[in-house]
């Protein structure tokens, strides 16, 4: 039994993507967030992202673990299911519900101090299985659910809304995630809207682990002088690589670049993504390159957004294991279970 | 958490001497408090006690139907005898008639029906909620779960009254699950006896050895094997219908006699604990020598 999907009732002038649906069928309940908290930007980049691509709400799984990050998922796309998880298991809960059944598309939200600090091996054993999934941290330096520890992400001397300098080493996501085999890694701030939503569009197309760090500053406790994740210093001193822009499969290209300056990936779907290269040396499917040059970078006090790398020929977990086509948990004790027969081969193989 | 956002789960628990990394080539059957009353906060699971490695083969496939069933953690207690050492058992066997029990798992029909969906609602009177598959349907049976407090529609809340209601309901939820998982076994002695011998798990095999010595002596008990928590209503009936019952454990604490002490509000000093606890399996001379001790026998000449 199929069912057509019925849109909700709407005002006739607000736009429709192509299954009918408007911006506010992908959103959700209200933000119970500060006024003016990134990660409020970064939902509404989802559900713009989740508009454009036409996904159907109900398919896709949205994942969290704990902190005022996690808690968004309940901001967006209220047709979906969702799980709130415990803090730093996020990537577990996951690659469960991955495994169950592939055919979703997953959306893993944390923080930093979810996966820097008590999810770190979570978050790289999940990214180095190669589990299909969208996997983006709200980054702000803090734990702003718990009113604004240094988390493992803030860099060594920012300073503390009380004046406190952090003395240890900052992880960086992004660099980790290059590391462990993520086959997609984007690296943007939640005040640039325009970067975001195609990188979350092709991290959703991606067939494999797609990892992305999203700098969002809180206003609460890090977006003062000093810190290294407040909104003015991020606006100062973040670098774009390239600019992106997912086309569909038969639209006329608009855009004129001059040669050499633009590249075109055929996306998963037919769509395809036009990458705008800003710095032209830049090569987004070079891994090794692309991890000395965010290095690089960050000894200079730079922070490199965009496209950072994508791994054309992205497999996934489930390619590893050599699962079956159907989703396991559509599978019955007919495909599931050896039965008798098998099992007296079992017993007469232990006498 | 997969106690209280209700995810059905199976975790078998390969009991090796404790505390910490302890003996851990050694068997004991030392997690039953831990495992029972695991995290924090008010929270009660549900144990089954193989006896052999066919129990366990059985339980492991119950376990995966009662996870579903039930919505909760399941604790598969295997002895860490039974699952490193080689065991003589009789061979598996599996009904290919058997089906799973997927449990309470809405489908598209029945919501696009109209049938009322609510994650943590009780709509049979059994403490069972009903819940939906990812992906099910596009307008309805989504819900968003959490660990953190809720009400029966899944929401999010801090409110007292909202909250003890799911509370209440796991409480009843778990009574109900003694209708599901296996009954004790219990064995009548030859004789009348005001004696009683309770055991699980491993023990079984000494165990038996040990009761037939025992009747060759003519020490009679009444015995009941355990084969899961909660406990049903046969095992209370059994330690109050006698005056002294010896529970043999391969543990410390006397855990289990902790749990029954608590979970069925039984005198402690109706119990005789017979603890094994050195890392080695529990031996019928063991038992032996501890029971006829205590029923007023020369030990050593029992077990001879
Ligand atoms: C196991 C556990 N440890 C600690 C906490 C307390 N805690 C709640 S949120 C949080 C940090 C969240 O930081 P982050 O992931 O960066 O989220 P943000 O609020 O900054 O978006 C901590 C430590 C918890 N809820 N659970
Ligand atoms: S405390 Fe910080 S992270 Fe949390 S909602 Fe407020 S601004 Fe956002
Ligand atoms: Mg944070």
């Amino acid at each position: 039994m199929t069912y057509i999907v019925k849109p909700r009732l709407r005002h006739p002038a607000l736009p429709v993507n192509k299954l009918g649906f408007t911006h506010r069928d992908y959103e959700g309940t209200v933000s119970t967030l500060c006024a003016g908290c990134g990660h409020d930007s970064i939902s509404a980049a989802i559900i713009q992202a989740c508009f454009e691509l036409a996904i159907e709400p109900h398919r896709v799984a949205k994942l969290s673990g704990i902190g005022c990050s996690s808690k968004t998922p309940t901001y967006f796309l209220g047709q979906s299911h969702g799980f709130n998880s415990v803090h730093g298991r996020m990537p577990s809960v996951l690659t469960g519900a991955n495994l169950a059944n592939k055919d979703l598309i997953y959306l893993g939200v944390s923080g930093d101090g979810d996966s820097a600090s008590i999810g770190l091996g979570q978050f790289v054993h999940c990214i180095r299985r190669g589990v299909n999934m969208v996997y983006i941290t709200e980054n702000n330096g803090v734990y702003g659910l718990t009113k604004g520890q240094f988390s493992a992400t803030a860099d060594k001397g920012s300073k503390s809304k009380g004046g406190a300098s952090n003395m240890d080493t900052a992880l960086d996501l992004a660099s980790m995630a290059l590391m462990v085999g993520a086959s997609f890694v984007g690296r943007s701030f939640s005040g640039d809207k325009e970067q975001m939503v195609p990188l979350i569009m092709a991290a959703m197309r991606h067939p494999g682990p797609a990892f992305i760090d999203i700098v969002s500053p809180c206003v609460a406790f890090n977006n003062h002088a000093g810190s290294t994740k407040a909104y003015d210093f991020v606006r100062a001193h973040n670098e774009a690589v390239n600019s992106l822009d997912i086309m569909e499969p038969r639209n006329p290209i608009t855009v004129e670049y001059a040669p050499g300056t633009t590249e075109e990936v055929a996306l998963h779907d037919g769509s395809t993504l036009r990458l705008a290269k800003l710095d032209a040396s830049y090569d987004p499917h070079d891994r090794i390159m692309a991890m000395a040059y965010l290095q690089a970078k960050a000894a200079k006090g730079e922070f490199v957004t965009g496209l950072i790398y994508m791994d054309r020929q992205a497999g996934d977990l489930h390619a590893n294991l050599g699962t079956v086509d159907a989703p396991l948990n559509s599978l019955s004790e007919k495909e599931l279970c050896p039965g008798a027969k098998a099992l007296d081969g079992f017993n007469t193989s232990h006498r | 958490m997969a106690y209280f956002a209700e995810i059905p789960l199976v975790l078998i628990d390969v009991q090796r001497g404790g505390p910490s990394t302890g003996m851990p080539t050694r068997t004991q059957q030392a997690d039953l408090l831990l495992a029972a009353y695991a995290s924090h906060g008010d929270t009660k699971h549900v144990m089954l006690f193989p006896q052999d490695p066919r129990e366990l083969f059985e339980f492991a496939a119950q376990a995966f139907d009662l996870a579903e069933r039930l919505q909760t953690p399941i604790f598969v207690m295997e002895d860490l005898d039974i699952g490193m050492n080689e065991w003589l058992c009789e061979p598996f066997t599996w009904d290919d008639a058997r089906v799973y029990d997927r449990g309470k798992v809405m489908s598209a029909e029945e919501l696009e029906s109209g049938k009322l969906f609510g994650r943590y609602l009780d709509v049979d009177g059994d403490a069972i909620p009903w819940r939906t598959l990812p992906g099910t349907h596009p307008t309805k049976g989504a819900y968003f779960t959490r660990g953190s407090s809720h009400d029966k529609m899944a929401k999010y809340t801090e409110e007292g009254e909202a909250y003890q209601e799911v509370m209440q309901r796991l409480l009843r939820k778990f009574e109900t699950a003694k209708a599901y998982v296996p009954a004790p076994v219990v064995r009548r002695a030859k004789e009348k006896t005001g004696f009683g011998a309770i055991y699980f798990g491993s023990t079984a095999p000494a165990m038996d050895e040990a009761l037939a010595a025992l009747e060759d002596q003519g020490l009679h008990l009444d015995t009941l094997r355990l084969r899961s928590f909660p406990f049903s209503e046969a095992v209370s009936e059994f330690i109050n219908a006698h005056d002294q019952v010896f529970l043999v454990e391969q543990n410390r604490d006397a855990q289990m006699r902790m749990l029954l002490v608590n979970e069925c509000g039984i005198d402690p000093a109706r119990f005789i604990s017979v603890l094994q606890y050195d890392g080695t399996p529990v031996t019928a001379r063991f038992i032996i020598d501890a029971i006829a001790a205590r029923m007023r026998l020369p030990a050593r000449e029992a077990a001879e």
